[in-house]
């Protein structure tokens, strides 16, 4: 495959909400090693992009293609290539960090053993905090429970809604060079958020879907 | 994007073609309920055993047959709906269902009505009776869902998945409920056992199944018409036949 | 096929029995880790069936008329009760949406958490009838075959209920409109499930009525798991 050929790629897509346009006739296309940050303000279809994105929404129209062949909602060869951090952390209380990764890993069927989950955990610097229930951690350490799933993962696409959200400034550090680590592998990521995505300036793609696209 | 196999599977084209079936059939459900009513209440004799009472069949069991007959049918577009994810076919499944209730609950009422000087009670848990009020909940319960989901598209899947799910339990609902009957030895007389039926008595019967059978094809159809416009109205077809002298 | 719903390769066996056994055994830890909500469930089921009598009257003849209708009626509660948390609790936290994007095979990992929940409900009623069932002047053979009835039919309210819980979820309305789409599907079960100890009491054989609830049981098996999976995915768009 050449190198500039897009390993993500979306036509004329449109997105409704009842009865209401979001969104239509938007394209874009990513090669690898890019990153794409949506901004917007609320309620313009950044999340609602980004489902489509992941396979989890039809877009009301329009096409997606991965890797240059379409591919529909809950597609196989999307399934294995997306990693998905929504704005639902997707933890559960009553398991501990190290109990929700390893149930994360082994759903998505990545090889993490016990040591590579600690050392994940390390590196978001929850180690200490990784045996309790999860319902004891805050806002912050719950969002850095999802970066450590993001170090285990090996998946070439990373969606990511609103990574930046309840990070302090350490949490933001370890985020940039999860993303670093993914773009430089030849991976993607997708990114809504209202903040600056931490990411090198010649990789970093933009789209403002208040300004673009609308029917 | 929908298949375009067949022109009529797209509701623009779908829209004036409704329209045209649904005056046919409206003309025609008038002129058989008009014909069904007078041979059922007019011509045909008084029964000699359940004496007038037994006219309110005429309605009866043209409504018990359509509220099965427009079951199948919804799960027929539901099935394509969820098959072919074709807008059209939800939009008819949608436009079944109050018809299908509508038809449940008369028969139901007229059933009733038929048990209490027939039986001496309004409800004799019957068979019949018993599977067409599950029947009745099997649509509320569709149109509840329907109601309860705000996304027009998520609606006629969650529906049509319903839908289909109630067509497989149906066969197995009735076939318990025949089962649950004969062991409890519940009502002795069955609307099977009927006296022997005169011939105008069946003549009634078949016009009046037509003209139930043509009023509900018009009404899902005019129905449809509206499902159409509600769904489409962001659509420049729908609006300039809103407004035909209109900005767009 | 639809360009909705994609269909995948048919899984093989060993990665449809690791998502099954994966769900599993996540399902049955949380359940574990709350077991005060689990045993709320049983004693709503014990309460059930001890309020009856109050309802109506102690005499045995009674008691002995209604305890079937009411040891079945009272299961198929417990169960509408506990369908709710089959997937709403994955599905508000966003659990369900990773278990949807995961590469393992959705109507297993979907059968997974339904065998958990009627491990976790279905099962403690099934065990807890017969006891129950001496207050309702049952003797011993007719307690065995409500049992039975109970192990058979109890897997398909959860298979069933299952379908209602998941297009359900994101609807409003809740468990209200659980209960109108559910309950009539439920009929059957009801009909064969009590119907076998009436049969044994008319004299007849109750193998019908439990050869019937097998039948139907498999049925359930064979289908559910996939009107699940579509379920949830629809819940998800």
């Amino acid at each position: 495959m050449p190198p500039s050929s897009p390993l993500l790629e979306a036509r004329s897509l449109a997105a409704t909400r009842g009865y209401a346009t979001l969104f239509q006739g938007m394209s874009l296309a990513l090669a690898a090693g890019e990153a794409l940050a949506v901004s917007g303000p609320n309620g313009c279809g950044k999340t609602t992009l980004l489902r489509m994105l992941a396979g989890l929404a039809a877009p009301a129209e329009g096409e997606i293609l991965l890797d240059g062949a379409r591919v529909h909602p809950f597609d196989a060869r999307l399934r294995d290539a997306v990693a998905f951090n929504g704005h639902l952390p997707a933890l559960k209380d009553e398991l501990t960090a190290v109990e929700n990764l390893a149930a994360w890993t082994t759903l998505e069927n990545e090889r993490a053993d016990l040591q590579a989950i600690d050392r994940a955990l390390d590196r978001v610097a929850l180690g200490r905090r990784s045996r309790i229930p999860a319902r004891a951690l805050s806002q912050g350490q719950r969002r850095r429970i999802g970066l450590a799933r993001l170090a285990l993962s090996r998946r070439r696409l990373w969606i990511l809604d609103e990574p930046l959200t309840a990070l302090d400034s350490d949490g933001v550090d370890v985020l940039e060079a999860l993303l670093a680590t993914q773009l430089g592998g030849g991976g993607i990521v997708v990114a809504a958020s209202h903040q600056p995505l931490p990411v090198a300036e010649g990789q970093l793609r933009r789209l403002d879907l208040a300004l673009a696209h609308h029917g | 994007m929908i298949f375009n196999w067949f022109r009529y599977s797209s509701p623009i084209s779908f829209y004036p073609l409704a329209g045209r079936l649904s005056r046919v059939f409206g003309v025609l459900a008038v002129a058989f309920t008009i014909a069904g009513l007078y041979i059922g209440l007019v011509v045909a004799p008084t029964d000699a055993t359940q004496g007038d009472a037994y006219r309110i069949i005429f309605l009866h069991v043209p409504t018990a047959w359509m509220a099965m007959l427009i079951y199948l049918a919804m799960a027929f577009w539901s099935a394509l709906a969820l098959g072919f994810n074709t807008r059209l076919s939800a939009m008819m499944a949608q436009a079944l269902a109050p018809t299908g209730a509508l038809m449940a609950a008369l028969a139901l009422w007229s059933g009733a009505f038929w048990g209490r000087p027939t039986w001496g009670t309004y409800w004799a848990w019957d068979a019949r009776m018993t599977s067409t009020l599950i029947l009745l909940f099997l649509y509320l319960g569709v149109i509840a869902l329907r109601n309860a989901i705000d996304d027009p598209r998520r609606a006629d899947r969650a529906c049509a998945l319903l839908s289909l799910v109630g067509a497989v339990n149906v066969p197995i609902i009735y076939f318990s409920v025949q089962w649950w009957n004969t062991l409890h030895q519940g009502s002795s007389i069955s609307f099977t056992s009927a006296p022997k039926m005169a011939m105008t008595m069946v003549e009634g019967l078949l016009v009046m199944t037509a003209g139930v059978w043509s009023y509900c094809i018009a009404v899902t159809l005019a129905r449809v018409r509206s499902i159409i416009v509600e769904r489409e109205r962001g659509s420049g077809w729908v609006a300039s036949l809103i407004a035909p002298q209109g900005a767009r | 096929m639809s360009e909705t719903w994609a269909t995948t390769a048919a899984p093989d066996a060993a990665s449809v029995s690791a998502a099954f056994g994966w769900a599993l055994a996540r399902d049955l830890r949380i359940a574990l880790r709350s077991k005060a909500e689990l045993g709320v469930q049983l004693m709503f089921y014990v309460i059930v069936v001890s309020l009856f009598p109050l309802a109506t009257s102690p005499s045995r003849e009674v008691l002995a008329t209604l305890g079937p209708g009411v040891l079945w009626t009272a299961a198929l509660l417990a169960s509408l009760l506990s369908l709710p948390r089959l997937f709403s609790a994955d599905f508000s936290d966003g659990t369900l949406e990773q278990i949807a994007l995961s590469p393992r095979p959705l109507p297993a990992l979907v059968s997974g958490k339904m065998a958990a929940h009627w491990l976790t409900t279905g099962l403690p009623v099934a065990v807890l009838a017969p006891v129950l069932g001496g207050q309702y002047a049952m003797d011993g053979t007719e307690l065995g075959i409500l049992a039975a009835a109970l192990l058979l039919g109890t897997p398909i309210l959860s298979l069933l209920g299952a379908i209602g819980a998941a297009l359900t979820l994101g609807a409003r309305g809740g468990g209200s409109l659980l209960a109108l789409l559910v309950l009539p599907l439920y009929a059957p079960v009801l009909i064969f499930g009590a119907g076998a100890v009436d049969a044994r009491r008319a004299g007849l054989s109750a193998g019908p009525q439990l050869s019937l609830l097998a039948a139907g049981l498999l049925l359930a098996l064979a289908a559910a798991p996939f009107a699940v999976a579509t379920a949830v995915r629809i819940a998800l768009d």
